[in-house]
């Protein structure tokens, strides 16, 4: 009898530690895929000319026969970045108009949305419901359709063609209010009407309650808006003429098309900045997608 | 007293109305004059000619409905959104589930998910063009196999292509949203259902799907977002005219926008916003009455 209790009692054990063993399999599996292709590219990077060209030419180059696989480099150099570094100033002009890019959205956005969301989150005001949905609404429109309205913004404050006309628009963006919204509304009600008691002002309350408790979450509107902003296509594609103002994200595709050998490491070079800004503040990053993820509606007191 | 206290109260309400918009000004003021505003104009536009400003009525309206590609693109966008979206919902969720209960390396695991965020779409395309080209990876693996390849992106298959890339870069993202929802289900109804014997499939169906509402709602409202978005990968690798299977309503505005054709784009703008707002405003007014219904329960 007792035997028998032991026994199924190490079965069980047992089929526990299979079913540790699998989960392990399958997420490990999942993993693996999901980086891939990031270890293709760093590996595409330390790849001699000669050697790319063997393996790949046949996609990029249009040489004939089939493109090869290996996983490291045979002969590994860090020739292509030298060059790169050394003799492209073209990629450093893109380069630079990229940072600027991103560094005026962001900063418009810290200027504009957080206080939005602030209010959003903190205060009841008539229209609130109404102007919240209308939020909502931009936020789920693609840039496709908004697009013919800031050409025409764009176009009559002479902005076309300039720095400005892809940050503007990006700056009064309505994502990060709505991300950011969940996260001021998570501050307890208590905390604010506490201090409003002790006489602070509604600024001091948001300077020294809502910034210090919000920062998870500006700091992950911050990194999504950097990523998407570093990596934005549309916007300067269409507000954007001139070569010399040309980002990134548009030179790099045309990159990869005339010179290959240099493509792989500009590719790994353009994503250290998001990746360094990314592993930095992973845990804010979790911690600010984590807390807008539960949803109360904004306007639920409006 | 009573007089006198409502008053105050009027006056402190009154501070709070001024406050509240002060704090929203600069981004209202901001998306007002970029968007709402200049959108009244797209609106008077749409109605108009495109030379001679003559009023046409809905003749511009006529013209896109009518108009083959974009009802291809309406469609292929409506279906792309169709098959991909719950295919990312229920794969990161599950995905979530999963890294939920490792205990080890999770920091390190959850890095991993979140990286392909990060990787421009430059970037990804290279990757891709090596993966689906012609003479790529799976064209070889397929021969090998015994079969023929093709390009696969020249084909249906480039719709499979675009959702794959779609899920492989949203999946972290998506993954994270739904741990938080899962973290904040307590323990302890787990415990007491687990005591009353239910097993963990009875579990995830009755304690955790019911209160992952809320994670889900946000989860799909950003995950809808960002299919959008996907238009740079498809655009990069298949340029203007990609294969029809995922020629979608973003590249015909810009095709449109390239060729001037103001009045299409001025009238599938508006359609575009109705038809958003008309769901949003469903969703809103559902919502309202669910919320009612429980109240009046309790």
């Amino acid at each position: 009898m007792q035997e028998n209790g032991t026994r199924s009692a190490e079965g069980k054990r047992r089929r526990e530690g299979y079913k540790r063993g699998i989960l392990w399999i399958v997420t490990v599996l999942f993993l693996f895929a999901m980086i891939f292709p990031f270890v293709i590219l760093i590996s595409g990077s330390l790849m001699g000319k000669q050697e790319l060209s063997e393996l790949y030419g046949a996609v990029f180059s249009g040489q004939s026969g089939q493109a090869g696989f290996r996983f490291f480099p045979m002969y590994p150099t860090l020739r292509a970045y030298v060059r790169l570094l050394l003799d492209s100033p073209e990629y450093f002009t893109a380069f630079w108009n990229s940072l600027i890019q991103a560094a005026g959205v962001l900063t418009g956005q810290l200027l504009t949305a957080v206080p939005a969301a602030w209010a959003f989150a903190q205060f009841r005001f008539p229209g609130k419901r109404v102007l919240w949905m209308l939020y909502l609404l931009l936020v789920l429109l693609p840039f496709q359709v908004t697009m013919v309205s800031g050409y025409l913004v764009l176009n009559a404050l002479h902005l076309l063609d300039t720095r400005w006309a892809v940050i503007l628009p990006g700056a009064f963006s309505t994502l990060p209010v709505f991300i950011l919204q969940k996260t001021f509304a998570g501050i307890p009600k208590e905390v604010t009407e506490a201090a409003q008691i002790d006489g602070a002002g509604p600024l001091r309350i948001f300077f020294t309650i809502g910034l210090p408790l919000g920062k998870p979450g500006i700091f992950s509107i911050l990194i999504l808006g950097f990523l998407e902003y570093w990596n934005a296509i549309e916007q300067p594609m269409t507000y954007l003429k001139a070569e010399e103002l040309r980002p990134l994200s548009l030179y790099l595709p045309q990159m990869a098309n005339t010179e290959t050998a240099a493509a792989f490491a500009a590719s790994i070079v353009t994503l250290l900045p998001a990746l360094l800004l990314f592993f930095s503040g992973q845990d804010s990053l979790e911690r600010g997608i984590a807390m807008s993820g539960g949803y109360s509606g904004g306007g639920e007191n409006g | 007293m009573i007089l006198e206290s409502r008053t105050r109260m009027s006056a402190r309400r009154k501070r709070e109305i001024r406050n509240g918009y002060l704090f929203l000004i600069p981004s209202l003021a901001g998306t007002g004059g970029f968007v709402l505003i200049p959108f009244l104009d797209v609106i008077r536009r749409s109605f108009l000619r495109a030379v001679g400003n003559g009023f046409v009525g809905l003749e511009n309206y006529r013209h896109v409905l009518e108009n083959e590609a974009f009802l291809l693109a309406a469609g292929n966008t409506a279906g792309f959104m169709a098959v991909c979206l719950p295919l990312l919902l229920g794969i990161s969720l599950l995905l979530a589930v999963l890294v939920g209960r490792i205990k080890v390396l999770r920091h390190q695991m959850k890095a991993g998910f979140l990286l392909p965020m990060a990787i421009p779409a430059a970037s990804v395309v290279v990757f891709f063009k090596l993966m689906f080209a012609g003479n790529g990876w799976l064209t070889g693996v397929v021969t090998y196999f015994g079969g023929t390849g093709k390009d696969w992106l020249g084909e249906g298959s480039a719709f499979w292509i675009l959702t794959a890339c779609y899920i492989w870069k949203n999946l972290g993202y998506d993954m994270i949203l739904w741990l938080s929802g899962l973290l904040s289900i307590p323990e302890e109804q787990y415990e007491a259902a687990r005591v009353q014997g239910a097993g963990e499939w009875k579990c995830f169906l009755y304690i955790t799907l019911p209160q992952l509402r809320e994670t889900a709602f946000v989860t799909a409202l950003l995950s809808f977002v960002n299919a959008f978005r996907v238009f740079r990968e498809a655009y990069l690798l298949a340029g203007d005219y990609p294969h029809e299977s995922i020629y979608m309503l973003q590249h015909l505005f810009n095709n449109w926008f390239v060729s001037l054709d103001i009045q299409k784009m001025t009238a599938a703008a508006v359609m575009l916003v109705l038809l958003t707002g008309g769901i949003l405003g469903a969703g809103e007014w559902y919502e309202i009455r669910r919320r009612k219904a429980e109240e009046r329960r309790i």
